[in-house]
C-alpha cells in the first residue's frame, strides 16, 4: 500500500503530438481516484505511465515516495484491471489467479490458499477450474479482478473495467468494485469514460481534457462548483444547460428572460477586458414548475415561459425539454463535449431541459411558466471558458455581492 | 422446408464425394500399382490380382533411395525449424511494433515470394559452384528457408495480431519480463499458427523437385523426389514403376504424419474467451 505522486508528468509521442501535459496529482494512501474525460484525453495514457507500459517523457512519478520513472512494471508491485480483462485463455481461472504468484516464486501452498480466499471474495470458487472461454462476461470481469487482488499490490489501477458489461451488470459491479476497495483500503487509480462511474465510485474525480487535468476534487464538489465550462458540461446526466447570455447595463439578456446579476460580478464585467457575452449555465434540477413553487422559494428565483417539446415522465420526477427562441450558446469546450457524446444532430434553436417535480401537469406541447433558481446559475467566460460565478473555488450563482 | 434442406443436403454431399474421388483417385491408383507384380502392373485393374511387396523391398535395398529419404527429411526439418524460428521473430515484430521500413519489409518479402523460381535456379546454380555449396544440405536448405520465410512470415503475422496486446501487458502487470510473457502467454497461444506455419513450409521443402534437381548432382544432397526421376530397373529391360510407386507411396508418408500429428495442436478458437466478447 502506498501514495501515488505525479509531478509534472508529462507524455510526448515520436511524431509530436502530446498526450499528456504536466500533471500534478497526489494519490493519498488507500484513496479511490477517478480519472475521467472524453476519448483521448490522456487518461488511458496516464494510467499506462503509472503502470509502466508507457514511458514518462518528463516529469516524475513516485509510488509510496520511491521514483519509479525507470522501473518495469513488474518491479512497481502494482496490479491492472483491464478493459479487456485480458485473461489468459490456455489457462483455468485458478491458474489465471495463481500466474502472478508463481511469478513470484511463492510455494504452492501459499499460492493455493491466496487464490482460495481471493476466490471467496469474488465468489469464484465454484469457477476456479473452468477455462476464460466458458465464462460469462461478468464471470470474466470477476476473474480479472480477482487476478489483481490476489497478490495484495501497493496499488490498483483500473482501465474502464466495466465498460463491456451491459448497462444491468455494470451498476452490479460497481457496487462491488467500490466495496471490494474499501474493504482492501487499497490506493485505486480508476479510468473511465462515464461521468455517471465517476461520480458514483470515486473519493476523488480528475477530469482531464487534452492531456491536461481540468479539475480534481470530490464528486459533489464538481457538481456543484465547476471550475470551468468543460467540467460543467461533463458532468451530470442529463447535462447543464447553457444558454447564450449578452452583459447588457447590469442584466443580462437571456432567452430565458432578462437575468439581474450581483455586485462581485458586476465588478469583474466592468473590467476593460471583460467579455460581452457570456454563456449562462443551469442544471435541470434548478428549474421548477412555476405553479408549484412557494412565495418564499419563489422571491429566490426568476420565471419564464416557454413552449413545451417532449416531456418524459420518470416516475420519481418529470424531464421535460423547452424549445427557446435566440442564439445558441457555443464554446469550443461545449462543442467538444457534444461530439464525444456522439451529438452531432441538434435540431434548430437553443432547447432546455429541466427536471419538474412528478406533481407538475405540464403537457406536451403546451407553454408553460417555468421557475428557475438564481442562486444556482452559472457565468462562464465563452473564450476561457473559466466560471465567473466561481469564488474561492465556491459558486454562489449569478446575485452575490 | 425440410423438403429442401434435404436436397440441398444432398447436393452437397455429392458434391464433396466428386470432389474427394477427383483428388483420391490418383493416390489410391498409385497405391495399386505399388503392389502389383511387374507381369500385371499394366492390367489395367484397379485392385491388384497378386498382391507384392517386392517393390518396396527393392526401393529399400538400394542405398540410393534412402540415403535420399534422409537427405530429405533432414533438409525439410532444418530448413522448417530455421524458418519457422526466423519467421515467428519477424512475424512478432510486423504484428507488434511499429518501426521505419515495416511496410518496404513486407513488400520486399512477397516479391520474393512471387518471384518465378525458374529464374532462379540458374545464377542460384552459379553461386551455390562458386561458394562451394553446390551438391551440399546447406545449399538446399538456404533457398529453401528463402522462399518459405515470407509464407512463414505472412501466415505468423496473422496469428500474432489475433492475439490481444492486453495479453502481454497483463503478463508483464503481474510481473513477467519480456520473456516470460512470450514463454508463458504468447507463445502457447501462437502454437496453432507456428504448427500451422510449419507444416506450409515442411510440405513446400519436401515437395520440392526444381532447386532439388538443379543444385545437387550426387546422393550426398539428392533428395527424394529427384532420387525419383533418377530410378532404374535393375537391368535395362525392366520397368521400375513398380519402384516408383513404392517409392512415391513412402515419402507420403512423413508428410500424412507430420500433419496429423501436429493437426490436433491446431486447435482453433484457442483465444477465444481471453478478452470481451
Amino acid at each position: 500500500m502506498a501514495d501515488i505522486v505525479l509531478d509534472k508528468v508529462s507524455k510526448s509521442f515520436p511524431d509530436g503530438t502530446v498526450a499528456v501535459q504536466d500533471v500534478d496529482l497526489e494519490i493519498a494512501d488507500g484513496e479511490f481516484v477517478i480519472l475521467v474525460g472524453p476519448s483521448g484525453c490522456g487518461k488511458s495514457t496516464t494510467l499506462n505511465m503509472i503502470a509502466g507500459l508507457e514511458d514518462i517523457s518528463s516529469g516524475e512519478l513516485r509510488i509510496g515516495g520511491q521514483r519509479v520513472n525507470d522501473k518495469a512494471p513488474r518491479d512497481r508491485d502494482i496490479a491492472m484491471v483491464f478493459q479487456s480483462y485480458a485473461l489468459y485463455p490456455n489457462m483455468t481461472v485458478r491458474e489465471n489467479m495463481a500466474f502472478p504468484l508463481k511469478l513470484a516464486k511463492l510455494d504452492k501452498e501459499t499460492i493455493d490458499a491466496k487464490v482460495d480466499e481471493a476466490a471467496k471474495v469474488l465468489e469464484l470458487t465454484p469457477l476456479l477450474d473452468r477455462k476464460p472461454a466458458n465464462l460469462s462476461g461478468g464471470q470474466r470481469q470477476r476473474v480479472a479482478m480477482g487476478r489483481a487482488i490476489v497478490r495484495q499490490p501497493k496499488a490498483f489501477l483500473m482501465d474502464e473495467p466495466l465498460s463491456n458489461l451491459d448497462a444491468k451488470l455494470r451498476v452490479q459491479m460497481r457496487t462491488v468494485v467500490s466495496r471490494l476497495q474499501k474493504q482492501l483500503g487499497t490506493t485505486t487509480v480508476y479510468v473511465t469514460h462515464d461521468q455517471t462511474e465517476a461520480m458514483t465510485l470515486g473519493d476523488r474525480v480528475v477530469i482531464m481534457r487534452g492531456g491536461a487535468i481540468q479539475q480534481v476534487g470530490p464528486p459533489q464538489e464538481l457538481y456543484d462548483h465547476p471550475r470551468n465550462l468543460f467540467v460543467a458540461g461533463f458532468i451530470g446526466s442529463p447535462s447543464m444547460n447553457f444558454l447564450h447570455a449578452a452583459v447588457d447595463d447590469g442584466t443580462l439578456r437571456t432567452a430565458v428572460g432578462d437575468v439581474p446579476i450581483g455586485d462581485r460580478i458586476r465588478r469583474e464585467l466592468e473590467a476593460g477586458d471583460a467579455p460581452r457575452e457570456l454563456i449562462l449555465g443551469i442544471r435541470p434540477e434548478h428549474f421548477e414548475d412555476a405553479e408549484l413553487v412557494d412565495d418564499d422559494t419563489r422571491r429566490r428565483g426568476a420565471e419564464f415561459t416557454a413552449p413545451v417539446d417532449i416531456v418524459e415522465s420518470m416516475g420519481s420526477d418529470k424531464y421535460v425539454y423547452f424549445t427557446l427562441e435566440g442564439e445558441r450558446a457555443s464554446a469550443a469546450e461545449l462543442e467538444e463535449l457534444a461530439a464525444d457524446a456522439g451529438a452531432d444532430f441538434s435540431g434548430g434553436g437553443a432547447s432546455l431541459v429541466t427536471r419538474l417535480s412528478a406533481e407538475s401537469t405540464v403537457r406536451e406541447g403546451e407553454d408553460r411558466r417555468v421557475w428557475f433558481n438564481l442562486e444556482k446559475i452559472h457565468l462562464f467566460d465563452p473564450s476561457t471558458g473559466r466560471n465567473l460565478t466561481l469564488h474561492e473555488g465556491r459558486s454562489s450563482g449569478a446575485l452575490a455581492d | 422446408m425440410a423438403d429442401t434442406t434435404t436436397r440441398a443436403k444432398l447436393r452437397w454431399g455429392l458434391l464433396d464425394v466428386i470432389v474427394v474421388v477427383f483428388a483420391l483417385v490418383p493416390v489410391l491408383w498409385i497405391a495399386s500399382l505399388s503392389f502389383k507384380t511387374p507381369a500385371t502392373l499394366t492390367d489395367g485393374r484397379f485392385w491388384p490380382r497378386e498382391w507384392t511387396l517386392d517393390n518396396y523391398r527393392s526401393i529399400f535395398d538400394t542405398d540410393q533411395f534412402v540415403r535420399a529419404l534422409v537427405n530429405s527429411i533432414g533438409i525439410a526439418l532444418i530448413a522448417t525449424l530455421v524458418a519457422v524460428v526466423l519467421g515467428a521473430m519477424a512475424a512478432y515484430a510486423i504484428s507488434r511494433l511499429d518501426f521505419p521500413g515495416k511496410k518496404l519489409l513486407v513488400g520486399v518479402s512477397l516479391l520474393i515470394a512471387m518471384f518465378p523460381q525458374v529464374s532462379l535456379v540458374s545464377p542460384l546454380f552459379e553461386i551455390e559452384r562458386q561458394l562451394g555449396l553446390f551438391d551440399t544440405w546447406p545449399g538446399l536448405i538456404l533457398p529453401y528457408i528463402t522462399f518459405a520465410l515470407p509464407l512463414a512470415i505472412y501466415t505468423l503475422s496473422a496469428f500474432f495480431k489475433q492475439i490481444p496486446w492486453d495479453l502481454e501487458k497483463a503478463a508483464k502487470m503481474d510481473g513477467a519480463t519480456q520473456g516470460q510473457a512470450f514463454r508463458r502467454v504468447i507463445a502457447p497461444l501462437a502454437a496453432p499458427g507456428l504448427f500451422t506455419t510449419a507444416i506450409l513450409v515442411f510440405i513446400f521443402c519436401w515437395n520440392d523437385f526444381l532447386f532439388a534437381i538443379t543444385l545437387t548432382s550426387t546422393e550426398r544432397a539428392r533428395t527424394v523426389p529427384v532420387a525419383l526421376s533418377f530410378f532404374t530397373g535393375e537391368s535395362q529391360f525392366e520397368d521400375p514403376t513398380g519402384a516408383i510407386c513404392a517409392a512415391a507411396v513412402v515419402i507420403t508418408v512423413p508428410i500424412i504424419a507430420f500433419v496429423l500429428f501436429f493437426q490436433r495442436r491446431i486447435v482453433s478458437g484457442l483465444t477465444s474467451g481471453a478478452v470481451k466478447g
